[in-house]
């Protein structure tokens, strides 16, 4: 770990003024920033504290939406009435991922900008584009297990951790974000970013801008959603897939089907165009398979990672499966529904 | 009377060093702060092979607070021999010596270590340290290294070379029934809770106290003593608490060394502690193939086994392991062969972690058993018992104890196992497979040469104290109990000590041996002070005891009472003032006798185990579920039936972890472990395990230790693998013969 130094503002200008000059890092939970640190990932010169910031609420928006705090941590979050209520799919997602512990120490804004897990990133004795560009990079042709299998570029297969992201995902949840030049609301979809050749950015946030909150819109998944994560054990370990769905069925048909993938891409894995295959289906095993085959088009793997492929597809299957039937996956029985 | 009988040898005391533990009191090795330390940090290695051409550490000397870089160019002299370095448990070979020159022997191996007056100062200054190298070609491809595997010139002392009966090849040739496989275990790091650490105080009369993570206090003072070229005397190794170890700390790891170089060097006290993730840059369990050649006859009773492994070791030394022996002990035919070998790689060398060997032969052979008792059509247990050998069947010769068949029925009892169905993929609930597989577990029933003390003050507190050490396993509070039941004191009168290279001569604790062997010793020690009293009670006025022999008389609550008169006592007080004594002191070895040796060689000494395991296995997406355990176990006597169940439990666990989870990952163009950290390298999580369910069959064997105990830390995990993999292959229909059983291995 480098010697930084460290501020801790009390209001989000102070916080972005702080926040501009290079080699800057806001440090939230820290159960991500401080770990990279000591692995002297990364090193900022230094640390803004942005706890102090008042973006712990979660709160109503006129439309029938919620505006989640960027320090609202992952737990209150998850466990906020109103969002097991109306956005059942992000608590189940948030409940997914990491442990009790970590989750009371993780904010909402630190799970959108947490790091791949890549081994190589971890492990400065190593090559890596993202962590330094122009090193090469170690997972291919190497250790690339829990890699990507979708949107992987020649200069990086990472992919993005969040369990939480993807079920932002299909809820088309929209970033809001402060910096030097003011506010803007960027739709999840565009937050994250391919690696492309620049591994090095993982999302669009410009440098010093800060994540003020992630609003939800005023459409409820209440009954036909799901989250199906598949780990390499039963708990406390990030997706090697991972399934969000936030269905409508009507009269027997689905109407609207979102299908949003963890564990497979550089980002939560979308495909409109896949979706809107189940657009009128009733709910069936061959729809479902159309629309795995669909949203995983192209998808291949770098050795070790090869069978994600298939297991995708499957999990997709299952998990619009669950959507349908409204029997979503609990996350406290490890049993898959 | 009653309230002895209920604390001692049998009881389900509670931990004494429980509460220490969980209230933050028991201080570890990296919680000493002696006055004017240096912190140490460690600066590992990029390669895996080749020399170091340059270390540049301008810049780390520039960071406020450091004092030093040690490296292989000003590092202080050691001894020069390499027999100097080896530690009582290192395998043959040129032992591994930090910072000694400017070779690369494995990716992680420490290069420098830098010296602050702060442990930020020292990390930080760390990563400032260029090293810059010269790499060679390695290979850490385990199937590329065993296409050269050898059988190493020099054994390891414990090494048990395999022995043929019959002629297995022609009996394989005739077999109407053969099933040949090969399986294959993956690299496993021990990970215990605490990270190795080290702090040295060095004191003004120039002696040296050593505050270690190890698993044996004299071993590391004898190694650091030669290594150093520092008379014993002046080395005193404490290791009273140990966050884990499951051998890990066998053997001083480099972290010890480094400290002591450093202390050495600088004079002053030094603090070095590894990271996780260098926790993951030495020891570890043998990366392991193991081909299993079986042949029966029809109705399933085998007529050949032939046994064949390897397990992957350093370039620099041989470390070996008996894998390939327990399968042709534990069944009856009459043709068998064992071939063992090792392969090198460019890797630290691996080592002892948990059962070594059987935890992965035993498991792996019976896996194959599984495969065969299909082939013959029968239940697998049904052919386990067909094949049951009432002998240690590869050394001919008799156990002094195997209670194998009842652990079978007792265990086959409470797992209702009567209820399974002979086919795969039978049995289902909703969406999942259901399978149940059984395996059987061995180890050794070890005993090593132990000494032990006693004091006895005169208010009537008893302090018991042996060098050896307690690994979390209960050492402590068995030693409790049987000074209890020795001298009819309760648990609170006596204070156990351990973890002191000072204390009696113990070795280190591994193996199973400890509560055998160092019990053994307490249980001499308290008898010689309870012979001591007695003949003290015979100076009290009026000889209330007469002329009561030892044998006459019990001790019971602070008192010597005749066994013919109960109302003739004495106090244990009242003898010592009669004899004006202020304490009784003893201190006794146990050697497990003559006649134990006699029998030692003409007997065999194991522990057994059936291990019942039901899955749940998801049939598309293939998530297994281990939804219930049940392990009897047959070793000997139960000293502390809570401590022992622990035992076993956190064995199964482990076993849990190899069947599905524990893998370290090699990069093998880096020639470098990846996952090193404890959130890619995945051991059970609670959602992992289930019902366990443990059962201590009745094992009665006075013959195999002096207290009958067969000791219980490792034969949890025996086999255990096993019994999932098999449960798998009932609930699935597949065959995975690789460990872990991943979820990629499970898609069609
Ligand atoms: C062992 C382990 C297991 C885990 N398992 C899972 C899992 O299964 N699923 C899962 O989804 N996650 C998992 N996590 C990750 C965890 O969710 C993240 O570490 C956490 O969400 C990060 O939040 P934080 O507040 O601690 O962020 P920090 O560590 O404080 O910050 C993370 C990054 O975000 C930036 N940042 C933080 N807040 C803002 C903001 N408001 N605006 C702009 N930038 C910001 C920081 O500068 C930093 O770069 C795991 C973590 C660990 C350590
Ligand atoms: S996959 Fe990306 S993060 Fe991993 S080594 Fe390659 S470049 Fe680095």
């Amino acid at each position: 770990m480098n010697r930084f130094s460290y501020a801790r503002p009390s209001d989000v200008a102070d916080a972005v003024r702080e926040g501009r000059p290079g080699d800057v890092r806001y440090l939230a939970g820290g159960t991500n920033l401080v770990d990279l640190m000591k692995e002297n990932v990364e090193r900022p010169a230094r640390i803004v504290d942005i706890n102090r910031l008042p973006l712990h609420d979660i709160d109503d928006l006129p439309d029938g939406g919620l505006r989640l705090g960027a320090l609202a941590t992952n737990a209150d979050t998850a466990w906020d009435k109103r969002v097991e209520e109306r956005y059942p799919l992000l608590a189940s997602a948030i409940l997914a991922g990491a442990s009790p512990q970590l989750r009371n120490a993780a904010t909402n804004g630190g799970n959108l900008n947490q790091r791949t897990r890549c081994y190589y990133f971890y492990d400065t004795a190593t090559p890596c584009n993202k962590r330094e560009p122009g090193s090469g990079c170690g997972a291919i042709g190497g250790v690339n297990r829990i890699h990507a299998i979708l949107g992987a570029s020649a200069a990086c297969i990472a992919t993005h951790p969040s369990d939480m992201c993807v079920a932002l995902a299909a809820l088309d949840a929209t970033v809001r974000v402060t910096g030097a030049q003011g506010e803007r609301a960027i739709p999840i979809a565009d937050y994250h970013r391919l690696p492309g050749a620049e591994p090095q950015w993982d999302n669009t946030l410009a440098p010093g801008e800060l994540v003020t909150a992630i609003d939800l819109p005023n459409e409820r998944f209440t009954e036909h959603y799901t989250y199906l994560k598949l780990r390499d054990r039963l708990s406390y370990a990030f997706a090697l897939v991972s399934v969000a769905v936030a269905m409508r069925v009507e009269e027997g048909r689905i109407t609207q089907a979102r299908i949003a993938l963890g564990g497979v891409a550089h980002k939560p894995w979308r495909v409109p165009n896949a979706e809107s295959v189940l657009h009128g289906e009733t709910p069936s095993q061959n729809a479902f398979l159309a629309a795995a085959h669909a949203i995983t088009e192209g998808a291949h793997g770098h050795g070790e990672n090869d069978f994600k492929v298939g297991l995708v597809r499957k999990a997709i299957v299952r998990a619009l499966a669950q959507a349908a039937a409204g029997t979503p996956q609990s996350q406290t029985d490890k049993r898959v529904a | 009377m009653a309230t002895t009988a209920r604390i001692g040898i049998g009881s389900p005391l509670s931990r004494v060093d429980g509460i220490a533990k969980v209230t933050g009191q028991a201080r570890y090795a990296a919680e000493h702060k002696p006055k004017d330390m240096l912190y140490g940090f460690i600066v590992s290695g990029a390669i895996a092979k080749g020399r170091i051409t340059g270390i540049d550490d301008r810049k780390a000397r520039g960071v406020p607070g450091v004092v030093e870089i040690v490296t292989h160019e000003n590092r202080p002299r050691t001894a020069w021999l390499d027999r100097s370095h080896q530690d009582q448990l290192g395998p043959p070979g040129s032992t591994f010596r930090p910072l000694y020159d400017d070779k690369i022997l494995f990716s992680g191996q420490p290069v420098a270590l830098v010296l602050a007056d702060t442990f930020e100062a020292a990390r930080h200054a760390a990563t400032l340290v260029n090293v810059a190298y010269e790499a060679e070609a390695h290979n850490t491809d385990f199937d590329k290294a065993v296409a050269e595997r050898y059988m190493p010139s020099k054994k390891r002392d414990n090494y048990i070379a395999p022995k043929k009966r019959g002629d297995p090849e022609k009996a394989l040739a005739k077999a109407p029934l053969k099933v040949e496989s090969q399986f294959h275990l993956a690299v496993e790091h021990h990970n215990p809770m605490e990270m190795h650490a080290t702090t040295i105080e060095w004191m003004d009369d120039g002696s040296i106290t050593v505050h270690d993570k190890t698993q044996g206090s004299q071993n590391t003072q004898a190694y650091l003593s030669s290594a150093f070229g520092i008379s014993a005397s002046k080395i005193r190794v404490l290791n009273p608490y140990i966050g884990g170890g499951f051998g890990s700390g066998l053997r001083p790891q480099y972290h010890v060394y480094l400290a002591m170089l450093a202390a050495t060097m600088m004079e002053r006290s030094v603090r070095v502690v590894m990271t996780r993730q260098q926790m993951f840059t030495h020891v570890h369990r043998p990366a392991a193939e193991q081909r299993v050649t079986l042949g029966a006859e029809m109705d399933g009773r085998l007529t050949a086994i032939v046994n064949e492994a390897t397990t992957s070791t350093s370039r620099y030394e041989d470390n070996m392991e008996n894998v390939v022996t327990w399968g042709l002990m534990n069944y009856a035919c009459p043709n068998a062969s064992g071939d063992y070998a090792v392969a090198a790689m460019d890797t630290a060398t691996s080592g002892d972690m948990r059962a070594p060997g059987a935890a992965t032969g035993m498991t792996l052979f019976e896996m194959a058993i599984d495969e065969m008792a299909e082939a013959a059509r029968l239940d697998p247990l049904a052919f386990r018992l067909l094949n049951y050998s009432e002998d240690d069947a590869m050394n001919g010769t008799p156990f002094t104890s195997k209670a194998l068949r009842e652990a079978f029925a007792e265990g086959a009892e409470a797992f209702g196992w009567a209820e399974r169905k002979a086919e795969p993929r039978q049995m289902r609930e909703g969406r999942e497979l259901v399978g149940w597989g059984v395996a059987t577990g061995m180890w050794d029933a070890l005993f090593s040469k132990t000494s032990a003390g006693a004091k006895l003050s005169a208010n009537g507190d008893l302090e018991v104290s042996s060098a050896g050490s307690d690994i979390g396993t209960g050492t402590y509070t068995v030693m409790t109990q049987i000074a209890t039941d020795t001298l009819g004191l309760s648990p609170e009168r006596i204070t156990a000590r351990l973890g002191d290279s000072d204390l009696p001569t113990s070795p280190v604790e591994g193996g199973s041996w400890g509560a055998a062997s160092t019990g053994a010793a307490v249980q001499m020690a308290c008898q010689s002070i309870a012979a001591k009293l007695l003949k003290a009670a015979g100076k009290v006025d009026g000889k209330p005891l007469g002329s009561a022999g030892i044998d006459d008389v019990e001790f019971v609550d602070g008192h010597i009472v005749s066994k013919t008169n109960p109302a003739a006592s004495v106090s244990f007080t009242d003898a010592m003032r009669a004899a004006g004594l202020n304490s009784i002191e003893a201190e006794e070895t146990a050697t497990g006798g003559i006649s134990g040796m006699i029998s030692q060689m003409r007997k065999s000494r194991n522990t057994h185990s059936a291990i019942f395991a039901e899955v749940k296995v998801d049939e598309e997406l293939g998530v297994v579920r281990v939804t219930r355990i049940v392990c009897a176990v047959a070793a000997g006597r139960i000293i502390n039936p809570k401590t022992a169940r622990s035992q076993i439990l956190g064995g199964v666990v482990m076993g849990i972890g190899m069947a599905l989870h524990e893998e370290t990952m090699m990069d093998t163009k880096l020639g470098r472990f990846m996952n090193h950290n404890l959130a890619e390298y995945h051991v059970p999580a609670n959602a992992d395990i289930d019902a366990i369910d443990v059962i201590f069959v009745d094992e009665p064997d006075p013959e195999v230790t002096p207290l009958g105990v067969k000791g219980l830390g490792e034969i949890g995990i025996v086999g255990t693998a096993g019994a999932v993999a098999n449960a798998i292959w009932h609930a699935t229909g597949k065959r995975v013969r690789s460990l872990p059983i991943t979820i990629d291995k499970l898609q069609d």
